[in-house]
C-alpha cells in the first residue's frame, strides 16, 4: 500500500499545486481576519536562543519511521505534516518565513529515534519537531527534549500518565477515548459484560485498566475476560473459542500492527459474524489505515471511538481530505493519527504568532488556550496539560473500508492524563 | 620476518595493536562528538561478537540467545541509573514518591524487593557480571550436562530469549515494559548525558573491550582454549580422554555471558536507556550475524565484523530508506556463501599470503617462502 502512494505522488503536478493552492487560500480566508497581513519582524526579536531562523526561513524537524515495522503507520502521519507545512507555506509562512523541514528515520528503533532527535536539536537547531508514533519512541526522545529544551508536536493516541513542558499531545490521552465509547455502547446497545483484548504492552493494558474501572465501578457492567498477546502475534483462535464460551456483550478489543490481520480474520472464519452485534465489537485501535490491511470485508460491522474518521461531514474536513487525497493520490486513506499530525504544524504556528516568538519558553508559554477552529476534526483547543480538548466519535465500520460516523459527544472532551480513581 | 609473521600469536598481536589504534585514535580523531557516541554504541555490542567468537567460534556452541545477557547486564545498570534519578524530589508528583516513575503508573507503591540491591553501585557493577553469568550457568549446567547441543542448544537460547522478552514486557510495573527503563541521568552524581562524559564513556568503553579482547586472547592460548577446540572437533574424544566436557562448555558459556553483560551495561551508559528490544530473538541473531561478517575465528575480526554492519545499516538506511534491508540481507547471504569466515577469512587467505611475499622479498630471505596459505584457523 506503500507503493501506491508512492506511485501516485508525482502525478499531475498542476493539479496538485491547484488543489493545494485552493485548499489553503481557503484555510487562509478562514484564518485571514484575526491574524491580519503577515509582517516580518526582525530575526533578533523572534529568535533569542539560537534557533535555525533566519530573515526569511525557519527550520522545523520531522522524525518518524520510514523504515521497519512502524513504517506502515508513520507514513500516513509524514505526509500529513508535510501537506501542513506546504499550506502553511503557501499562505506566506511563520511570521513571515518560510517553513524549511528536515525529516530524518526513526527507522522502529527506540535509540535511533534519541539519537536522531539529539541531531535535531543540538546540530539543526530547529524550532519545532513534529514526530514519534509509539509511546516507546516518545518516551525515549523526552529526556533529549527536557535536556535540550525542544518542542515535540506528538500525533498518536496514547495512555496518558505524562504531561511534558516539552510536548505538545495532538492525540487523544486513553480516558478521552475510553470512556466516552463504553458510555455508548452501554447506553445505546444495553451492553452489560465486556471481554477485554490487547497486544501486550503499555497503551493496552493502561486502557484496558481504564475500561474495567469504568465497566465495574461507573457503569455497573462485568468484565468476562481480559487476555493480552505478544506484538506480531497471529494466533487467536484459543481466545476466540473463549470468547465464544463467556459470551459477552461486547469485545473490547486494543490490538495493534499486523496482528489486527489475524485476529479479525479469525474471528470472521470462527463464525462470529459482527454485523449482528452478538457479541459486538469495540475497538480503539483500528483506523482507516489499518483497515487496508485487515480487508473492510473483514472488519465490517465493528465499531470504533476515536477522535477523527475520514467520512466525517464538515467543510474543513472535506478540503483537508481533498488536499491530500490530491497529494498523495486518491487510494490514500485517512486514520485517527494523520489527522492529529497534520494539527501539529497549525498549533505550533498559531502558538509561534500568539507568542510574537520563535522562542521555545514563549511558544510553551502561548500554548495553553490555542485554538483552531479549521482542524479537519472540527474546533479544537490546547488544554493547560498540553493535551487537546477534542470531540470522541463512534464509528461503524464498512465494507468499503471507511467508518460511518454514528455519535459523537455533544461536547469536547477534556484531556485528562492523570486521571483519579482510574488508576 | 616470515617467521615473525607467520607465528599466529604475533600476528594476532599486531591485530590487536592496529585494533587498538584504530579505537582510541583514529575513530575519535575523524569523528564529532555525536558521531563518537554512535560508534560508542556500536562497540557495545562487539562486547556480544567477541564472546560468539570463543563459545561459538572455538568451542562450536552456537548461541542464538546471547542478547539475554546482554540485556540483563543493561538492566542491571539502568535499574541503578534509574534509583539514582527517582529521588523523592525529582518525583514529587507522583503518588508514591521516590520510586521509579513506570512503577507509579502501574499503581506499585513500594519499591520490590529485588530492586532494592541497585542502590548500591558496587552491587550493581557486581550484577552486571554476574546476572548473565550465574544465568549462562543455570541454562548451561541444564544442558551440557545431559549432552544437549548442536541445533538443539540453538533453539533452546533463542527459545529463552522470547520468553525472557515476553516476561519484561508482561511485568511492566517491575520492568517498565515495551518502553523499557528510560530518562537515566546521573551516575553517582555525573551527569552522563553531556557530551564531555559521553566522549568520556567512550575511552572507558573502548579500554573495557580491550581488556576483554585480551582475557579472551589469553583464554585462547591456554590449554584450556586447546580443549575448547578439541571438543569443539572431536567431543567424545575428549571426553573418552577423561576431560569433564560439560565443566569446559559451561565456563566458556558463563565467561561469553559475562562479557556481554558488560557490553550492555556500557550500552545503558551511554545511549541513556534499556528497551526490550536489545532482549529479544532479532538483537540476538543480529549479533550472531556481526560475528559472522567479522569471522566467527577471529576475536579482532568480530569487532570489525559489528563496526562495519552497523556502519551498513546508518549508511544504507540514510541513503536508501526503502532498500537498506534488502542490501543488508544480500550482504549476509554473501557472506554465509562466498566468505563463510568472514571478514578474518578474506585477510587470512588474501591479505596475509602478499604481506608474506612481500616481507620474504624486502628480507632477501628465499624467494617465496614455501608455506602455502595458513590454513583458516583461530
Amino acid at each position: 500500500m506503500q507503493t501506491d502512494k508512492k506511485g501516485a505522488a508525482p502525478r499531475s503536478m498542476l493539479r496538485r499545486k491547484l488543489m493545494i493552492g485552493a485548499a489553503a487560500l481557503a484555510l487562509g480566508l478562514a484564518a485571514a481576519p484575526k491574524l491580519g497581513l503577515a509582517q516580518t519582524p526582525p530575526t533578533s526579536e523572534v529568535n533569542t536562543t539560537d534557533l535555525a531562523v533566519t530573515d526569511d526561513t525557519v527550520k522545523v524537524g520531522i522524525l518518524h519511521s520510514v523504515t521497519g515495522t512502524m513504517a506502515i503507520s508513520e507514513t500516513g502521519s509524514v505526509e500529513a505534516e508535510k501537506l501542513a507545512i506546504d499550506q502553511i507555506n503557501e499562505m506566506g509562512g511563520v511570521l513571515g518565513r518560510k517553513i524549511e523541514f528536515i525529516q530524518e528515520d526513526g527507522a522502529s528503533d527506540w535509540p535511533t529515534f534519541a539519537e536522531k532527535a539529539k541531531k535535531l536539536l543540538v546540530e539543526d537547531k530547529v524550532a519545532a519537531v513534529f514526530g514519534c508514533w509509539t509511546s516507546a519512541s516518545r518516551k525515549a526522545v523526552l529526556p533529549v527534549f527536557e535536556q535540550y529544551n525542544g518542542m515535540l508536536y506528538y500525533p498518536t493516541f496514547y495512555e496518558g500518565l505524562e504531561q511534558s513542558p516539552n510536548v505538545i499531545y495532538t492525540g487523544q490521552e486513553a480516558t478521552q477515548q475510553i470512556i466516552a465509547g463504553l458510555d455508548w455502547v452501554s447506553k445505546e446497545k444495553g451492553a452489560k459484560s465486556f471481554y477485554l483484548l490487547g497486544s501486550d504492552y503499555i497503551w493496552p493494558r493502561t486502557s484496558n485498566k481504564i475500561a474495567r474501572k469504568h465497566i465495574e465501578d461507573h457503569l455497573g457492567s462485568k468484565v468476562v475476560g481480559e487476555d493480552y498477546f505478544p506484538l506480531g502475534a497471529t494466533g487467536f483462535n484459543s481466545v476466540i473459542n473463549k470468547i465464544k464460551l463467556k459470551k459477552p456483550d461486547v469485545i473490547y478489543a486494543i490490538i495493534v500492527g499486523g496482528s489486527n490481520v489475524a485476529f479479525y480474520k479469525q474471528l470472521k472464519a470462527a463464525g462470529i459474524d459482527m454485523t449482528k452485534e452478538k457479541p459486538l465489537l469495540l475497538t480503539i485501535s483500528v483506523t482507516e489505515d489499518e483497515i487496508r490491511g485487515i480487508g473492510g470485508e473483514n472488519i465490517v460491522g465493528a465499531y470504533a471511538a476515536m477522535k477523527y474518521f475520514e467520512s466525517l461531514k464538515n467543510e474543513n474536513n472535506e478540503k483537508f481530505v481533498a488536499a491530500f487525497k490530491a497529494k498523495y493520490g486518491e487510494d490514500s486513506v485517512i486514520g485517527d493519527v494523520t489527522q492529529a499530525a497534520y494539527e501539529g504544524p497549525w498549533l505550533w504556528k498559531a502558538a509561534v504568532e500568539k507568542a510574537g516568538s520563535f522562542d521555545i519558553d514563549k511558544v510553551r508559554e502561548a500554548s495553553p488556550g490555542i485554538e483552531l477552529t479549521t482542524a479537519p476534526e472540527g474546533y479544537v483547543k490546547i488544554h493547560e496539560n498540553h493535551h487537546l480538548w477534542s470531540k470522541t466519535r463512534i464509528g461503524h465500520a464498512q465494507t468499503d473500508g471507511q467508518y460511518e460516523v454514528v455519535y459523537e459527544t455533544k461536547d469536547l472532551v477534556e484531556p485528562n492524563p492523570f486521571p483519579e480513581g482510574y488508576q | 620476518m616470515t617467521a615473525f609473521l607467520n607465528s599466529p600469536k604475533k600476528t594476532e598481536l599486531i591485530g590487536f595493536v592496529l585494533l587498538a589504534a584504530v579505537i582510541l585514535l583514529v575513530l575519535p580523531g575523524i569523528t564529532d562528538a555525536f558521531r563518537l557516541n554512535m560508534v560508542g554504541k556500536y562497540l557495545t555490542y562487539a562486547f556480544v561478537a567477541v564472546g560468539l567468537v570463543l563459545c561459538w567460534g572455538s568451542a562450536g556452541i552456537l548461541s542464538l540467545g546471547q542478547g539475554i545477557f546482554f540485556g540483563l547486564g543493561g538492566y542491571c545498570m539502568a535499574m541503578f541509573l534509574k534509583l539514582e534519578a527517582s529521588t523523592p524530589e525529582a518525583t514529587s508528583i507522583q503518588s508514591t514518591p521516590g520510586i521509579p516513575d513506570f512503577m507509579d503508573w502501574n499503581q506499585i507503591t513500594a519499591l520490590p524487593a529485588f530492586w532494592e540491591p541497585f542502590h548500591s553501585f558496587a552491587f550493581t557493577i557486581l550484577a552486571v557480571v554476574a546476572v548473565p553469568a550465574i544465568l549462562a550457568f543455570v541454562i548451561g549446567f541444564a544442558m551440557f550436562t545431559r549432552r544437549v547441543g548442536g541445533v538443539y542448544f540453538a533453539i533452546i537460547t533463542q527459545a529463552i530469549a522470547a520468553i525472557l522478552t515476553i516476561l519484561i514486557i508482561g511485568q511492566q510495573g517491575y520492568t517498565g515494559g515495551v518502553n523499557g527503563i528510560t530518562d537515566l541521568r546521573t551516575l553517582n552524581g555525573w551527569d552522563i548525558r553531556t557530551d564531555s562524559a559521553k566522549t568520556i564513556l567512550y575511552f572507558v568503553n573502548a579500554a573495557l573491550l580491550l581488556g576483554v579482547i585480551g582475557l579472551s586472547m589469553a583464554v585462547r592460548s591456554s590449554k584450556l582454549g586447546r580443549i575448547l577446540v578439541a571438543l569443539r572437533d572431536k567431543e567424545d574424544r575428549v571426553r573418552f580422554s577423561g576431560y569433564d566436557v560439560a565443566a569446559f562448555k559451561i565456563f566458556v558459556f558463563c565467561f561469553a555471558a559475562a562479557i556481554s553483560g558488560i557490553g550492555g551495561a556500557m550500552f545503558t551508559l551511554q545511549v541513556g536507556f534499556m528497551s526490550p528490544t536489545f532482549v529479544g530473538i532479532v538483537p540476538s541473531i543480529e549479533m550472531v550475524i556481526f560475528c559472522a561478517v567479522g569471522g566467527r575465528h577471529s576475536l579482532i575480526g568480530a569487532v570489525y565484523g559489528t563496526l562495519l554492519v552497523n556502519f551498513g545499516k546508518t549508511t544504507f538506511s540514510e541513503s536508501f530508506p526503502e532498500l537498506w534491508l534488502f542490501a543488508m540481507g544480500g550482504l549476509f547471504i554473501a557472506v554465509v556463501m562466498a566468505f563463510p569466515n568472514g571478514l578474518a577469512g578474506l585477510y587470512k587467505s588474501h591479505a596475509e599470503p602478499l604481506l608474506e611475499r612481500f616481507f620474504a622479498k624486502a628480507g632477501e630471505r628465499r624467494v617465496g617462502s614455501a608455506e602455502a596459505p595458513a590454513p583458516i584457523a583461530e
